[in-house]
């Protein structure tokens, strides 16, 4: 999906950056083309709005490059570059009336005070604010200041509009109508827009193409209908609407095997019986009564009426639970048949299949790896001071509630239900991952202390 | 209940405001409209529309207030701008330093000014009154705009950039216009007073310039009460004039963090 140079208006080259030495954006590179409909999506803390920071020019770039309209523009200031933007809390003047809002990049322009009327009254009428122009701001409600917000960037005539989150501070009825807006607005301008959102639905609504971004690096560019029906990875999957993400073993090209059984699916090219994650939609399931032209069964643990579909809570005899949306309901403690046709199963590349980390023998039983001395028993057959790779099963990294009982403490920061088990991603105070499975329910953000038994840690020559 | 209605708690500050604010109010105006021999009469006003020396200090006394105000604006802008923009510890350090020598009585300053005055062999008289009125002043100018500056919303200046804006610019258009509730603040606070100072102008100028204070504390303290009094009810009214000027510029600074 990469643009062809030519028609792209803002390229970025392994962007990176860091505040006090944490690093917030990762090798960053994007190509946004002219007139195109961006979003950069991810929850909160991803780096998105550092991302959009740089191409506004609020920040400097420690590292890359920044292209917009084809001129370098990496340490270039805000003042001088081709691009506005429409901020998260609006920032609208309180000084000036709305005329004056919206008149003040053209008043720094020197036009005349014929043309700026002019054009301030024709992007009063793109935003729907006729007759608004000598009200206070602060007499406006939510909505209108955002229109004002936008009506003082557009009337600058940009190559780019930057959105920071421009619907977050509105409720929910008001949110959906300003999408259309916008939407409608891009179409019109014919310029492009770059919408930073932590809302995937407002992304798939909007956008020509999506970046996902996570902890500061990308994890998928595309259309909205390869973001949903082709997750690259299970963050994709999980994040972008409700998806049932599972361990699956590729049997062989078209054939893979997960929750017990074997299907049918349409991906290859995997090594075999290579573990992969498998990720299917909850409406991609179907569910009905008559057992025998089932793939496999369950029993329905909980049905709950969302408006257009039910949502059910379906568990397999193997242990499995599965997320399934249909228009019929089934009663609790039923049991049912399930079927998922091939094209409906995503196959996706495991990111990892234990984890490993650089580590250093200390002695005959001692291992340091992530910052910490770890007993360990296969430190005996290596000599002290060299250097090692250490690898731990997923399963056998052990949480604990209490930070002290572990070796080293850190916070969840994300985790995936697995149908059977959730996988979590635990941040360490020296700010590494480290990955582990488990029954036990965590919340995001919990502090746990993680400790791993000495006959568990695997190791092998550097 | 055992204290009685709440609202009755305020009886003590209301007897306080009548006793020592709304009583002293209505005796200076009863005694400016009241002759020598007692009696209703203009005289008090009429005395002072004929003396022309009484009219020239006023008018001297509104232009040191200006001078005074005028400078301390200069310098002070600067400066709160210096320390709203520097690392919040070390300009809550300064400000503090700003604001400490407003823990001495002023008049101790004042005659520590003096003293200086003389140790660098520098000529008291007007240059020293200005001195020492910037001097005493100074901070009520720093602080309301320190404290407006401090408050500007960091994203206003980021859209001003945004929209084309050169950092000269970002100044005049956003920050100086989003700063004037602080600095009508800090005018109240330096000219109103410096109209009636009496004691900086006698101590810096060995008594040889009068400020319009010191005409109405040497008319009540030579026993001229009703005089005194007529003096008390003008500078009452140019008071009560600049603050009516002020009052809408003084609301929204109250809105958004300024002193008055």
């Amino acid at each position: 999906m990469q643009q062809k140079p030519d028609t792209s208006i803002i390229t970025v080259q392994h962007l990176s950056h860091a505040f006090g030495g944490k690093t917030v954006l990762k090798d960053i590179n994007l190509s946004i083309g002219k007139g195109e409909f961006v979003t950069i999506l991810g929850p909160s803390g991803c780096g998105k709005t550092t991302l959009m920071r740089l191409i506004g020019g609020f920040l400097k770039a420690m590292e890359g490059k920044i292209t917009i309209a084809g001129k370098d523009m990496t340490n270039t200031p805000p003042h001088l570059r081709p691009v506005n933007t429409v901020f998260q809390r609006y920032a609208l003047f309180p000084h000036l009336n709305v005329f004056g809002n919206i008149a003040f990049g053209l008043n720094l322009k020197k036009l005349t005070q014929e043309e700026i009327k002019k054009r301030v009254m024709h992007v009063l009428k793109i935003v729907t604010m006729t007759d608004y122009e000598e009200r206070d701001v602060d007499t406006l409600s939510g909505g209108q200041q955002q229109r004002v917000a936008i009506a003082r960037a557009i009337v600058n005539e940009p190559e780019v509009l930057l959105l920071d989150e421009p619907l977050a501070a509105l409720d929910l009825k008001m949110r959906k109508d300003m999408q259309m807006e916008i939407k409608a607005m891009h179409k019109k301008l014919g310029i492009s827009f770059v919408y930073v959102t932590h809302d995937q639905e407002e992304a798939l609504t909007l956008s020509d193409r999506i970046v996902v971004m996570r902890e500061g690096e990308i994890q998928q560019i595309g259309t909205p209908a390869q973001i949903y029906n082709e997750p690259e990875n299970s963050f994709v999957a999980d994040f972008i609407g409700e998806s049932n993400i599972l361990n699956g073993i590729m049997i062989k090209d078209r054939f893979v095997e997960f929750a017990g059984h074997q299907f049918e699916c349409v991906d290859k090219g995997f090594g075999l019986h290579e573990p992969v994650d498998v990720v299917i939609r909850p409406e991609d399931i179907y569910i009905f009564e008559k057992l025998e032209a089932a793939q496999f069964t369950g029993k329905v643990t909980s049905s709950i009426f969302k408006g257009v579909h039910y949502e059910m809570m379906v568990t397999t005899p193997e242990g499995f639970e599965f997320m399934i949306q249909d228009y019929n309901s089934f009663d609790v403690g039923q049991t049912v048949g399930m079927l998922v046709k091939p094209f409906d199963i995503q196959v996706m590349k495991k990111e990892r299949l234990c984890n490993t980390f650089e580590g250093t023998v200390i002695d005959k039983s001692h291992i340091r790896f992530l910052g910490n001395n770890f007993k360990c028993d296969e430190a005996q057959r290596y000599e002290s001071g060299a250097s090692v790779k250490v690898s731990v099963d997923f399963r056998n990294v052990i949480l604990h509630d209490n930070e002290e009982d572990g070796m080293l403490s850190g916070s969840v920061s994300f985790i995936l239900y697995k149908g059977d088990h959730y996988h979590l991603t635990v941040l360490t105070e020296g700010d590494e991952h480290i990955f582990a499975d488990t029954n036990d329910i965590w919340d995001d953000g919990d502090r746990v202390g993680i400790s791993i038994s000495p006959d568990t840690i695997q190791v092998a020559n550097d | 209940m055992y204290f009685g209605k709440r609202r009755n708690w305020s009886i003590p500050y209301v007897l306080f405001l009548v006793f020592f604010v709304l009583v002293p109010l209505a005796l200076i105006v009863l005694f400016a409209f009241t002759s020598e021999a007692g009696g209703f009469s203009f005289e008090n006003f009429r005395k002072f529309l004929m003396h022309p020396e009484a009219m020239n200090i006023l008018i001297y006394s509104i232009g040191v207030a200006l001078i005074t105000t005028i400078l301390c604006l200069l310098i002070g802008y600067p400066a709160a701008y210096i320390l709203s923009r520097m690392e919040t510890s070390r300009a809550r350090l300064l400000v503090m330093l700003f604001i400490l020598p407003m823990w001495i009585n002023f008049l101790i300053r004042t005659l520590a000014t003096v003293a200086l005055f003389d140790f660098l062999k520098l000529p008291l008289g007007e240059g020293a009154l200005l001195f020492g009125m910037v001097y005493n002043f100074l901070p009520f100018m720093i602080y309301p705009i320190y404290n407006i500056l401090l408050k500007t919303d960091q994203n206003l200046i980021e859209a001003a950039e945004d929209l084309g804006a050169n950092p000269r610019q970002v100044f005049f258009r956003t920050i100086l216009p989003l700063s004037y509730p602080g600095i009508t603040s800090g005018i109240m606070m330096v000219f109103m007073p410096v109209i009636s100072t009496f004691a900086i102008a006698e101590l810096l100028t060995i008594n040889n310039i009068k400020l319009f204070g010191t005409t109405l504390q040497e008319n009540i303290y030579n026993g001229m009460w009703n005089y005194g009094a007529a003096l008390s009810l003008l500078m009452l009214l140019l008071i009560g004039i600049i603050s009516l000027l002020n009052t809408q510029g003084s609301a929204r600074a109250a809105e958004e963090g300024g002193l008055i």
